[in-house]
């Protein structure tokens, strides 16, 4: 993505009418945007570099679905997603440098080290991962969910997948059991329209993946993935139902990963005039736009920001580096919560 | 001591606990308002309303999710599988998602949750209805697979269950939830992963645990009129197994044998053998026979069933085989 050119765009002389959202949420957004893109993109050099091993699939086009919801939902709410999971933490506030640690496999990783780039988690976040196997959060999210309205709170859980999860059987099973017990759950379709490298139309005949909640009467809608403010409204709606007791929504967000599937994805299913087409709406860069539009930010002010952005890529690259690795004997932690397990070790 | 049934065992350690602790639940096919496809959860609905007894759709996969995600969140879900046989459509949510939480996430969260039911064959119920699958899941490090063969051990251990931290799977019958057994008056609990001596004896160890270990009692008995003593090791868990108690009565009978009911294949004989091969090598005076289900699927057939299955005499000739008496 290049910035530069919107950067150097005048401020108009006059102001438009009053925007939806404060010059702080735009600002807010643009950064949070923006250090998610240019972690990813340098998460993808080093793994090209082979600084780390495992899978990585990155988040690059798609950062207004995790921006929009975080900046829509409330602190104790919990989230719950795939393995395409490096942007949710940094949406939730998590620093990330321990998203990138964990990527290293290090002891300070958000997972120590133990999940890897698919499983983020973060207590402190109520990010309850990152998930490996598609579809499997789909239940679960449900199920965070039925304990917070077993609990009697008014959190919300968000539970995001992507349009390939969606083929997976247990989002019917989940589906029906969501309406029918009004769970407080909003159902994230992360629709970047491929499905590793089929792409919708070649996995379903019903490309509207908004009809799939309506099905089972829930509230269903389509939502533009590539506006952070059309995904902010999408999610605050869904909350105040969700907050109500009148149970789940499912949002089929339109978005567009510009990167492959995973590293190692030639992404010879789509053409590049594609990729190219969506980048002309990439959500940074629309961002950016009202921003310098409406005079929200000095160039000044904006260049701080990329300057911000670029330092916290850097210590987040340099403490993952410097992290220790984990030691041998840490191999028996974490598998029981009994500390005194009788492990087979011969 | 009261006299109860393995149902009513099991129901009574819900009760208490649910009692206890305002988190703890119960879903599953038909536990609320049909009071339970075999009569576990009876009453359960009137007690604790439908909010902590909780009918489900046949829907084992999406269950058993939702059971997993209301445990990292708080909760300790009791989740009740009609038979192991149709949770094998869960198997993704328990081995994937339950056995690696709390490592995947670095020890941030823990998964307390009990998934309970049916398991091995219950008659001319056919291939698909009749698997023990206590090996298959005692392989996943994460879970812990509890097998209990009597009301007693059915109460104690379900109630550590529940309390348990870590996923724990009960491997009960269709066929055991008629058996009558003593229980104390007061409560007790049962630690997960300590084996019991069932029956005391000198001979030959005999290793067996859930439900087919009533046919190593019948054996003993019969043996016993030949004068031949069989100490009976109810492993009650075998994730994890209690080695200590088997390698300690080896070494006061010096032969063993292993009477499961599953296929032979990546057994717990199997482990239990190559357990005592290592470290009870001096003690053995004979290899260590095992008595298994045939390996094949379980057909239908009354004449194929009794062929497949350990039963009385085939465990007698094991325990004779052992000592080179006929």
């Amino acid at each position: 993505m290049s910035t530069n050119t919107i950067e150097k765009t005048k401020k108009p002389l006059k102001k438009k009418p009053k925007l939806p959202f404060s010059n702080q949420q735009y600002l807010k957004w643009y950064e949070d945007m923006l250090v998610m893109r240019k972690i990813e993109e340098r998460v993808g050099s080093l793994y090209i570099q082979q600084k780390f091993g495992g899978f990585c699939h990155l988040y690059i086009g798609q950062e207004a679905l995790v921006a929009g919801t975080a900046s829509a939902c409330q602190k104790e709410d919990k989230h719950i997603t795939a393995y395409r999971d490096h942007a949710h933490p940094i949406a939730l506030g998590i620093h990330p440098k321990y998203m990138m640690a964990e990527l290293y496999g290090k002891t300070t990783g958000m997972s120590k080290g133990k999940g890897g780039s698919m499983h983020m988690f973060s207590k402190e976040a109520n990010l309850m991962g990152g998930h490996g196997i598609v579809g499997a959060q789909i239940p679960m999210g449900a199920g965070i969910a039925f304990a917070e309205k077993y609990k009697g709170t008014k959190n919300v859980a968000f539970c995001s997948f992507g349009d390939g999860a969606a083929r997976q059987g247990a989002l019917h099973e989940t589906f029906n059991m969501a309406m029918m017990w009004k769970l407080p759950v909003i159902f994230i379709i992360e629709n970047n329209n491929y499905a590793m490298g089929t792409s919708l139309k070649r996995s379903t005949n019903v490309e509207d993946m908004s009809e799939m909640g309506k099905s089972y009467h829930m509230p269903s809608f389509v939502v533009d993935g590539m506006s952070v403010e059309a995904v902010h409204d999408a999610i605050l709606e869904a909350c105040v139902r969700a907050r109500k007791g009148d149970g789940p929504t499912l949002l089929d967000v339109r978005t567009y990963r510009y990167k492959g599937h995973s590293m190692s994805d030639p992404q010879k299913y789509r053409t590049k005039r594609e990729v190219e087409d969506y980048k002309g709406k990439d959500p940074i860069v629309q961002v950016l736009k009202t921003i310098t539009e409406n005079g929200i930010a000095s160039d000044a002010k904006l260049k701080s920001i990329q300057e911000k952005v670029k330092a916290i890529v850097e210590e987040s690259v340099e403490f993952a580096e410097n992290s220790p690795e984990l030691k041998p004997d840490e191999l028996y932690e974490d598998v029981y919560v009994q500390k005194d397990y009788p492990f087979i070790k011969e | 001591m009261r006299i109860v049934q393995y149902r009513e065992a099991l129901r009574e350690a819900m009760v208490e606990e649910m009692r206890k602790d305002e988190n703890v639940f119960l879903m599953g096919e038909e536990v609320a308002e049909y009071n339970g496809a075999y009569k576990v959860s009876q009453g359960m609905l009137d007690e604790f309303g439908e909010k902590r007894v909780i009918d489900t759709p046949i829907a084992e996969l999406g269950f058993a999710g939702i059971a997993v995600g209301a445990a990292i969140n708080g909760l300790r879900p009791i989740v009740e599988f009609m038979t192991w046989n149709f949770a094998l459509l869960a198997s993704d949510q328990i081995i994937n998602s339950a056995a690696k939480m709390l490592q995947m996430s670095g020890g941030q969260y823990s998964c307390p949750v009990v998934f309970r039911g049916g398991n091995g064959p219950a008659g001319q119920l056919a291939a698909t209805h009749s698997q023990s699958f206590e090996s298959f899941y005692a392989h996943v490090p994460g879970l812990k697979v509890v097998t209990p063969s009597t009301p007693y051990d059915a109460k104690g251990l379900l109630k550590s269950a529940i309390r348990d931290n870590d996923p724990v799977l009960i491997m009960e019958s269709e066929k055991m939830y008629g058996d009558k057994g003593e229980i104390p008056e007061g409560e007790f609990l049962i630690p997960i992963g300590k084996a019991d001596v069932k029956r005391k004896g000198d001979s030959v160890t005999i290793v067996s645990f859930g439900k087919i270990i009533k046919v190593a009692h019948e054996a003993a008995e019969v043996l016993a009129k030949e004068g031949i003593e069989c100490e009976i090791i109810d492993l009650r868990s075998v994730r994890p197994i209690d080695y200590d108690a088997v390698v300690n009565s080896v070494k006061k009978t010096n032969r063993c044998v292993v009477v499961e009911e599953s296929w032979p294949l990546a057994s717990i004989s199997g482990e239990i053998a190559f357990h005592l091969q290592r470290y009870a090598f001096d003690y053995l005076d004979s290899p260590v026979i095992r008595v298994m289900q045939k390996d094949t699927p379980f057909a239908f057939s009354k004449v194929l069933i009794e062929e497949a299955l350990p039963n009385v005499k085939r465990v007698v000739d094991a325990v004779k085989s052992s000592l080179y008496v006929s």
